[in-house]
C-alpha cells in the first residue's frame, strides 16, 4: 500500500476574559461556589432576554484580528437546538452562518500554513460534576450553572495540519497569540482554552479526505498530540487490514493513552438551528476595527525577532523572553533602566530569574525589574561579584529588596583595596605549599584552585580579577 | 409537500418529544398542512433582497460589561425537581 498521510483539523474553544457573561451582567468567574453566578437569562426562565455584552465582541475581534481574520460587516446570533442537562435553555446561542469573523491563519515554522475557517462567538455551558462520593450518587449527575452563558470564540480550522507535531505547534502559537491580545488567560486547567481535533488518513499526495474521525477530552496540547498520533496510527492499521472506517466521534483515554469509540450518539446530529429571534443584527463599523487594530500589542514572533535585532541576544533567548508577554515587558523595562548590557540582563533573567520564578508567574509576583537592571550594572562596574550576587538575588526576587541597600546593609562590598585582598593572597599561599610548589613547576591548572581558595578565604568578596593580578604577582 | 412518517418520528425524538404510533399519521398530516402553507410564502420573487433576521428594525443593541447581582442559589434551584443544596441533580449522564 502506498504511504499514507493524516489530515487533521482543530476546533478550539476560548472563553473570553471579560468581567461577565456574554448576554447578562452575571460575574464570568472561575472557581465560585456553584450556582452563585446565575440570573433568569443564563438559567433560560421564560421572559428572560439576553442582552448582548460589548466587551465581549471587541475581545473576539480583537482575537480575530491578531489571527489574521477578515471580520464581518454585520452578524448575527443562531440558536442551535439540543438537549443536554448543562444546556438550561435547550439551545445554545452561536453563530451559524455569519460568523464574526471568517479566513486568516497561522504560519508554522517549517513554513506551511494553516488556515482558518471562521471565528465564531457563542455561549458556554454549565459543567456537569461526576464526583461520586457514595455508590448511592453515582447514580446522579450534579450540574453547575455557572459557567453557562460565558462568552467564547470558537475558532475552526482548515483540514491543513498533517502531523500531531504541526498540530501541537499551531496550538501553542495560537495559545500565545491569545494571551498576548489579553483576549483569555488561556488556562487549561480551568476550561478557558479547550481543543477538539478531527483527523483522517488518506494515501499520500491523494486530494479527497477519508473518513473523518473526531476526538475530544483533550486538555492539554500534550494530550493533543497524543491522540492524534495514537489515532492516526489505529486508522492506518485499519485501514491497512482491509476495513473500512466509520465516522464518528472517539475520546481520548489519558491513563490508558488511547482513543475509544464513544457510544450513544448514532445517528447525524441535526442541531436545526436558526437565528435568535431575541437578538437584533450587530454591525462593525470601519472605526471600530481600526479602533481595536491599534490595541493588539507586538505579537510574540515579531517581538522575538526585535530583540535578536535591537538587543543582539540569541534567538534562543530572544524565544524564552517572550514567551509570555509579561515576562518580555519584564525584560524591556530592565534594559530600559540600565541600557548598557540587554545581554547580561537577558542572561540573569533566563539562567537566574526563570529559576526562582516559571515565566507563567511573571506578573503576578512583585519582581522589580529595576532591581534586577541595578544588580547587572553593580556586576559590570564591579561593585560586587557575580558569586555575591547570585547569593543575594533569591532574596532581592522573593522580598523585593533593593540590590545595593542589601549589599550595604550586609557589607557585601568587595574588597577592592589591593593590601587586603594580597594578605588573603599570602595566607593561601602560606597555607598549601603543595599546590604552590606545583604551580611553579610549571602546573598553570593549579593557578585557578588557588583562586579559588583566596576568594573562599574572602568569602567570595573578593575581587576576581584583581585576586588574579596580585595572586600572579606574588607567585 | 409531504411529511413521512419516519420523518415525524425522527423529529420527535429531535425534540425529546414522546409519540405514541397512533398519533403520527395524524401528525404527519399536520405537519405537511404546516408546511403547505409555508411553500405560499416561497412564491414570492425575493431576488436581491436581504434576508429579514429580525422583524424589529434595531441594530446594534449592546450592555457595558458591568457586573450586577443574579439570584440567591435558594431561588436558582427553588423550580427544580432534584437538587442538594448547591446544585442541580438529574440522573446520571454518560
Amino acid at each position: 500500500m502506498k504511504t499514507m498521510e493524516a489530515v487533521i483539523g482543530l476546533e478550539v474553544h476560548v472563553q473570553l476574559a471579560t468581567r461577565t457573561k456574554i448576554f447578562c451582567s452575571c460575574p464570568n468567574r472561575f472557581g465560585d461556589e456553584p450556582n452563585t453566578n446565575i440570573c433568569p437569562t443564563c438559567l433560560g426562565l421564560p421572559g428572560a432576554l439576553p442582552v448582548l455584552n460589548r466587551r465581549a465582541v471587541q475581545l473576539a475581534i480583537k482575537a480575530a484580528l491578531a489571527l489574521e481574520g477578515e471580520i464581518a460587516e454585520t452578524m448575527k446570533f443562531d440558536r442551535k437546538n439540543y438537549f443536554y442537562p448543562d444546556l438550561p435553555k435547550g439551545y445554545q446561542i452561536s453563530q451559524f452562518d455569519r460568523p464574526l469573523s471568517s479566513g486568516g491563519g497561522i504560519t508554522l515554522s517549517n513554513g506551511r500554513r494553516v488556515g482558518l475557517k471562521r471565528i465564531h462567538l457563542e455561549e458556554d455551558a454549565g459543567k456537569l460534576l461526576h464526583t461520586a462520593e457514595s455508590l448511592d450518587e453515582s447514580r446522579f449527575t450534579r450540574v453547575d450553572l455557572n459557567r453557562a452563558g460565558t462568552p467564547l470564540i470558537e475558532i475552526v480550522t482548515n483540514p491543513d495540519i498533517r502531523t500531531p507535531e504541526e498540530a501541537y505547534e499551531f496550538l501553542k502559537t495560537l495559545k500565545l497569540t491569545l494571551e498576548y491580545c489579553e483576549v483569555s488567560d488561556c488556562n487549561m486547567e480551568e476550561g478557558s482554552l479547550r481543543c477538539d481535533a478531527n483527523v483522517s488518513v488518506r494515501p499520500e499526495g491523494s486530494s479527497e479526505l477519508g473518513v473523518k474521525i473526531e476526538i475530544k477530552n483533550l486538555n492539554s496540547f500534550k494530550a493533543v498530540q497524543s491522540a492524534l498520533r495514537f489515532e492516526i496510527e489505529r486508522q492506518k492499521r485499519e485501514l491497512r487490514a482491509g476495513r473500512t472506517l466509520v465516522q464518528e466521534t472517539r475520546l481520548w483515554d489519558a491513563d490508558r493513552k488511547m482513543t475509544r469509540s464513544m457510544r450513544g450518539k448514532e445517528g447525524s446530529e441535526d442541531y436545526r438551528y436558526f437565528p435568535d429571534p431575541d437578538l437584533v443584527s450587530f454591525t462593525v463599523s470601519r472605526e471600530v476595527i481600526e479602533e481595536i487594530e491599534r490595541e493588539i500589542p507586538e505579537l510574540p514572533r515579531l517581538r522575538a525577532a526585535r530583540f535578536v535585532e535591537e538587543y543582539g541576544i540569541p534567538e534562543t533567548d530572544a524565544g524564552i523572553l517572550t514567551s509570555t508577554r509579561a515576562l518580555g515587558d519584564f525584560f524591556e523595562e530592565a534594559v530600559r533602566s540600565y541600557p548598557e548590557n540587554p545581554k547580561g540582563i537577558a542572561n540573569w533573567i533566563t539562567a537566574e530569574l526563570l529559576r526562582e520564578v516559571p515565566a507563567e508567574e511573571m506578573g503576578k509576583r512583585e519582581v522589580s525589574p529595576r532591581h534586577l537592571a541595578t544588580l547587572v550594572r553593580l556586576i559590570d562596574s564591579r561593585t560586587i561579584t557575580g558569586k555575591i550576587a547570585k547569593k543575594i538575588f533569591p532574596e532581592v526576587v522573593r522580598e523585593g529588596k533593593d540590590p545595593e541597600k542589601l549589599i550595604e546593609e550586609r557589607g557585601l562590598k568587595p574588597i577592592s583595596d589591593s593590601a587586603a585582598i594580597e594578605a588573603f593572597c599570602r595566607e593561601v599561599i602560606d597555607a598549601n605549599p603543595g599546590p604552590v610548589e606545583e604551580y611553579r613547576a610549571g602546573k598553570t591548572a593549579t593557578f585557578g584552585w588557588l583562586v579559588g581558595q583566596v576568594m573562599k578565604a574572602s568569602k567570595g568578596k573578593a575581587d576576581p580579577r584583581s585576586v588574579n593580578e596580585i595572586l600572579r604577582r606574588l607567585l | 409537500m409531504k411529511v413521512s412518517h419516519s420523518e415525524v418520528r425522527r423529529i420527535a425524538n429531535l425534540a425529546r418529544l414522546r409519540v405514541e404510533e397512533d398519533e403520527v399519521s395524524r401528525l404527519s398530516e399536520e405537519m405537511s398542512r404546516i408546511l403547505e402553507f409555508a411553500e405560499t410564502i416561497r412564491e414570492l420573487d425575493t431576488e436581491g433582497i436581504e434576508p429579514t433576521t429580525h422583524v424589529i428594525e434595531l441594530t446594534d443593541v449592546w450592555r457595558e460589561d458591568e457586573p450586577r447581582r443574579g439570584l440567591e442559589r435558594a431561588r436558582v434551584l427553588e423550580n427544580a425537581p432534584h437538587d442538594d443544596g448547591a446544585c442541580f441533580v438529574t440522573p446520571r449522564i454518560g
